[in-house]
């Protein structure tokens, strides 16, 4: 045995290290220019492999594209789930201080409704809504009615301030209190100018910052929202009430008697109304629960909580019947367990349908190979032309022959097998879903069985018969194991096709012949749980991955011949 | 007809000449419809008149409605939107705009006045069901059966309940493969009041009444998940009666003359329409809300029952509804709004299932799996 790699165990020179011993004998051999041979010899080998690599560059950014690259945009979706903390990053960093016990803190609720408010107007908080509704029935609905019902807790300060000072309700006093003077003149001169686009960005005034921390940060918030989604002047567009909330905050908190920035007298007037008795207030909670008694329930914040971090485990563990829940993952009600049944339902019966093809193939195959040229090409195009009808034509075709009124059941009848007020029920089931996958997969079963089987010499047979074995014995002692690489190429074919089928269950499955990816479909089509659906797609892909290697293990992969 | 098209095509450019006539517009548009006969009504009561007006213009059509949530999902994923105006179900509607993939409209802006005057939101009145949503048809699933396969002695089926009476009425039923519209059914024939079915439907008892409800006929049933479903198997004699659109019901017995008749009594309506993608450029939203202003006038909808018997969504179009373009059959009758077809109906709750569809949905499977 040779081993390249390993220590030399000859010390005279091989062929392997005539180069090495001549190197340290008398020095670098040369190539005709001069150059030691091994770099000539290097650079020659470095372009051939580059020319090698362009020859397959276009085949491998293709794979690339068109196929990895989509499996790991599935594998990432499966647990990606940012969305959570990017609508809702202030409530979810005050969630994390909470235990999850009873309701949450009014900081939270503060947290949520500034958040809530800015993706209300981004027009995003119904998409988280949705993501939450797969965890939490109501969520969607909850969050659609939100969106606009929070407006009520800001106008409860807007109404007030209002009445005290109309200018409260103004865009411009606003706009001095809270912009910088030369923002305020850039601004005015574009204002005039008529012109698109290019509008000075909005700068806060120095200073407005530390003496309204939350009214500035909120007035940036929106300022910044009017110039580059609505493309409106701050200067033009009265602020929205989460502002005015935000402003209610600062006065409660601070005391503005020595305040003395633009509008001076308003402000100071706007915190003499917030320290006398009469100013009405709302906690955030009761305003929230004023929208929809749902917030006032542990359940919502629970949710948010536990979907907050960037990756969630949820999909995966909805897709194998747990579900995420506070006290760590738990076992679906017992009426709403599906996926793994649907999983296991969908490797019986791809080995059926695999099995079923074997027997109906294997014979088909050694015919092929074994009748006379012309013969056997006739019979090819009879395998090959169901293969060449649309896959829904063939799938339809089976209906027509399977249902109760059916082709099969009419002849039935008519030969007096079966009584007519009890015909076979032979589709919309398991059974349908067999026979329609089975004969429309079986070329692909028949097709690299025939490849083997007519490699099979002829005269193999014939020794063996004439040294004494039975017909029987011939074939299974002598043809049967070297058409085996046929059964396994067909039968990895068409179990990895069967295990991913969906269209023909879909026809022709009913209840009781759907497969798992019946449900990858829904999910990715109609209920839009794109999550779910590659996290099912995920462990599908395993699945198939840890069967190629069992059958490595127990056959040997080498075993497998397409042709 | 032609003085009335010129007439009306004028108030609308009269109604569209400020904002539109000076802009900019792309000449071709990608309509997507669900193929089949309802598209070819749009293409005949709307799409040919606009392109005979507008010659310039060229129009495709892309038959993806039922997938048209998810694909637009996609294409905002990918940056790159390639539909102009998409034809979809209320419910998609409504869950392409609550995930910002569609774009919300004006009524006022958008759409033509009746003719009377009156505004296109009082005409539309509740069908404007979303921000985003364009309503152009009513639609119902309703049933249809047999005729020659009513038992003899028995009347013809005509309460929804009748579903379940296997003993009056043997053979197969077949329903949609999707809790909605089952689970209402099972509830009403379960003796639940009409307006309460969806607050019993909100509770786990409730799901699971309805679910042992469906349990009684599970074994005669034939569950369909594509519209042509229930009209095959009718043709083929393979079921007694199954739920469907009505539109297809239409076709089964009026077209092609099968012996099949309607069973109205609650029937579900529902409400399909336009919704224009989110991101639109500007010549090509120019080009939709000319397109959009014409096709969704009163007349236009009116037309539109000359093909499908569906009903117009604007009230003021149901008074022009008249025969049927090939066959020269009244279309009034056979509207699912005819008064003498809605006396007992239900109206999809959009609201409901857009909470409960996922939840239900799950326990729906698991018990269609068992």
């Amino acid at each position: 045995m040779t081993d390249a790699t390993g220590a030399d165990k000859f010390t005279g020179p091989t062929p392997d290290n005539a180069l090495r011993q001549a190197d340290a004998e008398s020095g670098p051999v040369l190539a005709a220019d001069g150059t030691p041979l091994k770099k000539s010899l290097g650079r020659a080998l470095r372009m051939q492999k580059i020319r090698a690599l362009a020859l397959i560059a276009p085949l491998l950014i293709f794979v690339l594209v068109s196929f990895i690259a989509p499996i790991a945009d599935m594998l990432f979706r499966s647990v990606e789930n940012q969305i959570v903390s990017e609508t809702l990053p202030r409530t979810t960093e005050a969630l994390g201080s909470w235990d999850g016990e009873g309701m949450p803190s009014e900081d939270v609720f503060e947290a949520a409704y500034y958040d809530i408010f800015i993706a209300a107007e981004n027009r995003i908080h119904t998409r988280l809504g949705s993501r939450l509704n797969y965890e939490l029935t109501g969520a969607s609905s909850l969050f659609r009615r939100s969106g606009r019902g929070l407006d009520d807790i800001g106008e409860v300060y807007q109404d007030q301030f209002e009445d005290l000072d109309e200018n409260w309700d103004e865009a411009r006093p606003w706009a001095e209190i809270m912009g910088s003077e030369d923002w305020i003149a850039a601004q005015e001169e574009w204002d005039a100018a008529d012109e698109e686009g290019g509008m000075p960005r909005f700068q806060l005034r120095e200073g407005a910052a530390t003496a309204f921390p939350n009214a500035a940060q909120a007035y940036l918030t929106f300022a910044r929202f009017t110039q580059t989604e609505d493309e409106d002047s701050p200067l033009e567009e009265e602020p929205w009430s989460m502002v005015h909330t935000a402003l209610y905050q600062d006065l409660a908190a601070e005391d503005y008697a020595s305040y003395d920035g633009p509008r001076a007298g308003m402000v100071q007037a706007a915190d003499e109304l917030v320290a006398s008795p009469d100013f009405q207030t709302v906690t955030f909670a009761d305003g929230f629960a004023e929208i929809d008694e749902d917030w006032a329930t542990p359940e919502i914040w629970q949710t948010i909580k536990l979907y907050s971090p960037n990756y969630t485990s949820g999909y995966f563990l909805n897709a194998v019947d747990m579900q995420l829940t506070p006290d760590g993952a738990e076992a679906r009600d017992a009426d709403e367990q599906i996926y793994l049944f649907l999983f296991k339902r969908t490797l019986f019966m791809s080995l059926v349908i695999t099995f079923s093809c074997i027997a109906l193939g294997y014979p088909v195959a050694f015919l092929l190979s074994n009748l006379p040229m012309r013969t056997a090409n006739v019979l090819m195009i009879l395998v090959l032309l169901p293969f060449w009808t649309s896959l829904l034509v063939r799938t339809s075709a089976w209906k027509v022959m399977l249902q109760q009124q059916g082709v099969i059941n009419d002849v039935l009848v008519w030969l007096g097998l079966v009584a007519d007020d009890s015909r076979l029920v032979m589709i919309n089931n398991q059974f349908g879903t067999i026979v329609a996958m089975t004969h429309i997969l079986l070329p692909f079963m028949i097709l690299p069985m025939y490849s083997v089987m007519s490699t099979i010499p002829p005269s193999y047979l014939r020794a063996a018969k004439s040294l004494g074995a039975t017909n029987w014995t011939a074939f299974w002692r002598v043809y049967f194991p070297q058409s085996i690489p046929g059964i396994g190429a067909g039968s990895i074919l068409v179990f990895i096709l069967s295990i991913g089928y969906y269209i023909t269950p879909e026809i022709v499955g009913g209840t009781t012949g759907t497969f798992i990816s019946n449900r990858i479909a829904y999910h990715i089509s109609t209920s839009l749980n794109w999550g779910l659906a590659a996290a099912l797609g995920s462990i599908l892909l395993v699945v198939v991955l840890l069967l190629y290697w069992a059958y490595d293990r127990i056959v040997g992969i080498d075993n497998v011949k397409l042709g | 007809m032609n003085l009335t098209k010129t007439l009306l095509a004028s108030t609308a450019l009269t109604v569209a000449a400020g904002a539109v006539a000076a802009q900019e517009m792309t000449d071709s548009m990608t309509l997507v419809s669900w193929g089949g006969a309802y598209q070819e009504s749009q293409q005949k009561a709307y799409v040919e008149p606009y392109l005979e007006d507008n010659p310039d213009v060229s129009v495709s059509w892309d038959e993806s409605s039922a997938e048209a949530v998810a694909r637009l999902r996609a294409m905002n994923e990918a940056g790159n939107i390639t539909w102009d105006l998409v034809d979809v179900v209320a419910a998609d509607a409504m869950r392409l705009c609550d995930e910002g993939l569609a774009m919300e409209y004006d009524p006022e802006d958008l759409l033509a006045e009746a003719p009377d005057g009156t505004s296109a939101e009082d005409d539309f009145g509740d069908m404007i069901v979303s921000d985003c949503f364009i309503p152009q048809i009513v639609y119902s699933t309703a049933f249809g059966y047999r005729t020659d396969m009513v038992p003899e002695g028995a009347d013809a089926p005509d309460e929804i309940c009748d579903v379940w009476d296997l003993e009056t009425y043997p053979g197969k039923r077949s329903l949609e493969k999707r809790p909605i519209n089952n689970m209402e059914w099972a509830l009403y024939c379960d003796g639940v009041a009409k307006d309460e079915i969806y607050d019993v439907l909100a509770t786990e008892e409730g799901q699971d009444q309805a679910l042992a409800k469906l349990d009684e006929i599970k074994d005669d049933v034939i569950w369909w998940s594509a519209g042509a479903d229930t009209p095959q198997l009718l043709a083929d004699g393979e079921i007694f009666m199954g739920s469907t659109y009505n539109g297809r019901l239409f076709s089964v017995i009026e077209e092609q003359d099968q012996p099949v008749g309607m069973m109205w009594d609650m029937q579900v309506f529902d409400l399909d329409g336009w919704i224009i993608p989110e991101g639109l450029e500007e010549p090509a939203l120019n080009r939709v809300k000319d397109f959009l202003m014409f096709a969704t006038d009163t007349q236009r909808l009116a037309d539109q029952a000359a093909y499908i018997s569906y009903g117009p969504a604007r009230q003021s179009s149901a008074p022009l509804v008249g025969q049927h373009a090939t066959l020269g059959i009244d279309m009034a009758p056979h509207m699912p709004t005819d008064p003498e077809n809605a006396e007992n109906t239900l109206l999809y709750n959009y609201e409901f299932w857009a909470d409960y569809r996922d939840d239900i949905d799950a326990k729906f499977q698991a018990w269609l799996a068992q």
